[in-house]
C-alpha cells in the first residue's frame, strides 16, 4: 500500500508518526506550529498541541542548544533550521557541541538530535537563501548527514534518523518539497549509509545527490538514445557514506561523474573521487567528471540563476567528454552552468 | 542536600575543592608533562560553587564551563577518576578522552561542560525544558562567567528561558576578568558602574548580585532562584561575585613551554598587587573556617581533620591518575557516533 504524496506531506507523515510511537519526540523550531514557510509541520500542532511542537523565537544558536541539552536529557527533539544558509548562526552549537558530546563524555553522553533543514536553489532566493552548504557537515566527526531526493526516502530517512541516538542533519530540498511520488503507507526506516541505485546502466556511472538525482535521471535517458546505458547511484546519506556500492559500480562501468548542486570547489564531490580512486583506480578508463555549481554565489536574475544551476545538460555534456576517445586532461567542470547558458 | 544549609557540609566541600585545585596545580611540578593543554582552576570560586549546589535535591542537573572541576566533586563525583581524566587516563571520568575541560558525570546531575565561552547556557535551557515536561519540578543550574554574558548564546537563551518560563537559575560568576581584559574594559553595565544582573531586567526575569565569597549567601539567593523555578515561575540571574586566586587557566603546549601567567593577572598584567592582596585576604576558604570554628559548628581540631582528609584523598587522587594507564589508541575512534 502506498500513497501518491509530496515530499513536504512525506516529511510530515513521517514527524507525525515518530511523535505518535515515542512521547519524548518534539518538534521545535521558527513557526514550526504555523508550519514553516514550506508547511512541512502543517498540522502538527494540531495533533500534538503547541508544547510538543513548539514556535521559537528567531535564536538559532540558543533554540539549536536548547534543542542539544533536550536531547541529552533524554528527549529526543526535531529542530528545524528554517533555511539551511541560518545555520551558521548554530554551528558552534551543532560543530563543537553536538558533534562532540558523546565523545568527549566518553560515551556517557548521547544526542539523539534531528537538526530539519532546506536547501538548494531555483527560486529566486538568491545568494542567502539558496545555498547547498552539506560538504561543511560532513567534515565534522560525529554528524551525521541525509539528503533525501525523493519524498518516498525523505519519509524513510526521516523515520530512522528520529530512532538514530545521535546528531543528525536532515538536508531537505526546498525545490523537491511539491513533488510527488508513491511513498508507502507504513512508513518504514531506510537503514542511514546504504545508497540506492535508482538506475542501472553500464557505460557510465553517475553518483548524484538530492535535486541532482533527478537531473541525473533526465541525463540517463537522453544518453540512452545515443546509446550510452548511465547507472544512476544517489548515495541517501552522504555520512556514513555508502562508497562500497559506488566502487562495484565503477569496477563494472569504469567511468564515473559524481554531481552536486553545491560549488564543485571543496564540495562532496571531491571527496567521492578520492575515495573513488584510491579504492578503484586501475578500474577508471577516464578521469572522474565533477558536475556542480560555479564558485560564485548564487544570484538572484532569474536567467543568471537558471544558467548558475548544474542540471541535466551539465551531467549530458560531463558524460559525453568521458565517453569520447581518449582520458582527457580538462580540468574539472567549473563554471560551465554558465558559459552554456 | 538540606535546604538549610549544612556548614560542616560546606565547609568539607570548599576544602575539597580547594585541596583538589592546589593538587591540579602542583601536578605541574610535581609532575612535570603528566597535565598537557589547558586548566582552570577555581580556587577562589569554592564557596559560590558549594552554596549554589548545596540548593539542589536528587534529579536536578548543573552544566558549567571549562573551569568545571569544583561542581562535580562537591556533587559526588569521585576525585580519583576526575583526576584521572585530567591526566588523560583510561580510568578518568570521561575514559581520558575529554580532558580538564570536559568533566561530565551525568549519573551525579552534572551534565556537562563547553569550552567555548557561552556554548553552555543553552544546553541547560534545554536540559531545563526536558524537567519541565517531565514534571518533577527538577531544576537546572546554569553556571558560565561575567565573559559569557557578552556572548549572543546568553542573550538568547535568556530570552528562550524567561519567555518559556524555564525551571533554571542562571549562576553568573563574575570574577573581574575575561582572560586578561577586565570587565569595565569591555562591559557596558559594568564600565557604567552597574552589577551586571541588571542584564536581567532586559528579559523580565529577576537579577540579584551577592558576595560569592560566602557560602550561606549564596546557599540564600541561590536557593530562593531555585525554589522561585521550581514553583513554575521561572528563570533568575545570580551575579555571583568571586575572585579566582590562580591565573586564568595554564596551558602546557608544545612540551615544555609553559604559556600561561605563574600569577594572576592583576599582578603579571596590571601590576596591582594591592587588588590582589585583598582578594587573599577575603580567600573563602579560611572564611569559611575561621566561620565554623568561631560560630562553634566544628572545633578547631575537627576543622583541621577535614582539611586533612580532603590532602589524603586528593593525594590519592594524584595518585591514582599517575598509576592509571593511558587509554588504548583505539579508543580515539571508540565514541564518534552513539550506537
Amino acid at each position: 500500500m502506498s500513497r501518491n504524496e509530496t515530499y513536504v506531506k512525506a516529511v510530515g507523515r513521517a514527524l507525525a508518526d515518530a511523535m505518535r510511537a515515542d512521547e519524548r519526540v518534539f518538534v521545535i523550531g521558527e513557526d514550526v506550529a504555523e508550519g514553516g514557510p514550506y508547511t512541512t509541520t502543517a498540522g502538527l500542532s494540531e495533533e500534538f498541541g503547541r508544547e510538543r511542537v513548539r514556535n521559537t523565537p528567531i535564536s538559532e544558536a540558543a533554540i539549536t542548544g536548547v534543542a542539544i541539552g533536550a536531547a541529552q536529557s533524554g528527549m529526543r527533539p526535531v529542530l528545524e533550521i528554517m533555511y539551511i544558509d541560518f545555520l551558521t548562526l548554530a554551528l558552534d552549537q551543532l560543530v563543537n557541541a553536538a558533534a562532540k558530546a558523546h565523545a568527549m563524555s566518553g560515551g556517557q553522553l548521547t544526542v539523539p538530535l534531528v537538526l530539519r533543514t532546506q536547501g538548494g536553489a531555483g527560486q529566486r532566493g538568491g545568494a542567502q537563501h539558496s545555498q547547498s552548504l552539506e560538504s561543511w557537515l560532513t567534515h565534522v566527526p560525529g554528524l551525521k548527514v541525509v539528503m533525501p531526493s525523493g519524498a518516498a526516502d525523505a519519509a524513510g530517512l526521516m523515520a530512522a534518523a528520529i530512532l538514530d541516538p545521535g546528531p543528525v542533519v536532515f538536508v531537505e530540498h526546498k525545490a523537491l518539497y511539491f513533488r510527488r511520488e508513491d511513498v508507502p503507507e507504513t512508513i518504514e526506516p531506510i537503514e542511514l549509509g546504504r545508497a540506492r541505485t535508482v538506475r542501472t546502466g553500464d557505460d557510465v556511472t553517475i553518483v548524484a545527490t538530492s535535486r541532482m538525482v533527478g537531473e541525473a535521471l533526465a541525463a540517463a535517458q537522453e544518453l540512452a538514445e545515443e546509446g550510452i546505458e548511465a547507472e544512476v547511484i544517489d548515495p541517501r546519506t552522504l555520512v556514513p557514506f555508502d562508497l562500497d556500492t559506488i566502487v562495484a559500480s565503477v569496477r563494472r562501468t569504469n567511468r564515473l561523474v559524481v554531481a552536486h548542486e553545491a560549488v564543485v570547489h571543496g564540495g562532496f564531490g571531491a571527496e567521492v573521487v578520492a575515495a573513488v580512486q584510491e579504492a578503484a583506480f586501475d578500474d577508471l578508463d577516464a578521469p572522474i567528471g565533477r558536475v556542480g555549481a560555479p564558485f560564485a554565489p548564487i544570484p538572484f536574475s532569474p536567467p543568471l540563476e537558471d544558467a548558475y544551476l548544474p542540471g541535466r545538460q551539465q551531467l549530458v555534456d560531463a558524460v559525453r567528454r568521458l565517453s569520447v576517445g581518449s582520458p582527457s586532461l580538462r580540468l574539472p567542470y567549473i563554471g560551465a552552468g554558465l558559459t552554456s547558458a | 542536600m538540606s535546604s538549610k544549609p549544612d556548614l560542616t557540609w560546606m565547609y568539607t566541600q570548599m576544602v575539597r575543592i580547594r585541596e583538589f585545585e592546589e593538587r591540579v596545580k602542583r601536578t605541574f611540578t610535581d609532575h612535570p608533562g603528566v597535565i598537557r593543554g589547558h586548566t582552570h582552576l577555581a580556587d577562589g570560586v569554592e564557596a559560590s560553587i558549594v552554596g549554589s549546589v548545596s540548593t539542589l535535591r536528587e534529579g536536578d542537573q548543573v552544566l558549567a564551563t571549562y573551569r568545571c572541576h569544583g561542581y562535580p566533586l562537591a556533587m559526588g563525583t569521585s576525585a580519583d577518576a576526575m583526576m584521572a581524566e585530567i591526566y588523560g587516563k583510561a580510568t578518568g571520568l570521561c575514559k581520558g578522552i575529554g580532558g580538564s575541560m570536559h568533566l561530565t558525570d551525568p549519573a551525579n546531575g552534572f551534565l556537562g561542560t563547553s569550552g567555548i565561552v557561552g556554548q553552555g547556557i543553552p544546553h541547560a535551557a534545554g536540559a531545563a525544558w526536558a524537567a519541565q515536561i517531565r514534571g518533577n519540578q527538577d531544576v537546572v543550574l546554569s553556571f558560565f562567567g561575567d565573559g559569557a554574558s557578552k556572548q549572543g548564546s546568553f542573550h538568547e537563551t535568556l530570552n528562550v528561558a524567561s519567555l518559556w518560563k524555564l525551571p533554571i537559575v542562571f549562576v553568573m560568576e563574575n570574577n573581574g576578568y575575561n582572560v586578561v581584559t577586565q570587565s569595565f574594559q569591555e562591559d557596558a553595565n559594568a564600565a557604567a558602574g552597574q552589577d551586571l544582573s541588571i542584564k536581567a531586567t532586559g528579559y523580565a526575569m529577576p537579577g540579584v548580585t551577592i558576595d560569592g565569597g560566602d557560602p550561606v549567601a549564596v546557599h540564600e539567593a541561590v536557593g530562593a532562584a531555585v525554589q522561585r523555578a521550581r514553583d513554575g515561575e521561572g528563570p533568575t540571574l545570580v551575579e555571583s561575585k568571586v575572585y579566582r586566586l590562580s591565573a586564568h587557566g595554564n596551558l602546557i603546549a608544545p612540551p615544555g613551554v609553559p604559556l600561561h601567567y605563574p600569577e594572576h593577572e592583576a599582578i603579571e598584567v596590571f601590576g596591582d598587587t594591592e587588588q590582589y592582596a585583598a582578594a587573599l585576604r577575603g580567600d573563602p576558604v579560611p572564611r569559611m573556617r575561621g566561620r565554623v570554628v568561631s560560630e562553634g559548628v566544628l572545633t578547631s581540631d575537627e576543622a583541621e581533620r577535614i582539611a586533612q582528609e580532603a590532602r589524603d584523598e586528593m593525594q590519592a587522587a594524584v595518585q591514582f591518575g599517575l598509576d592509571s594507564p593511558y587509554p588504548e589508541l583505539d579508543e580515539a575512534l571508540a565514541y564518534v557516533h552513539a550506537s
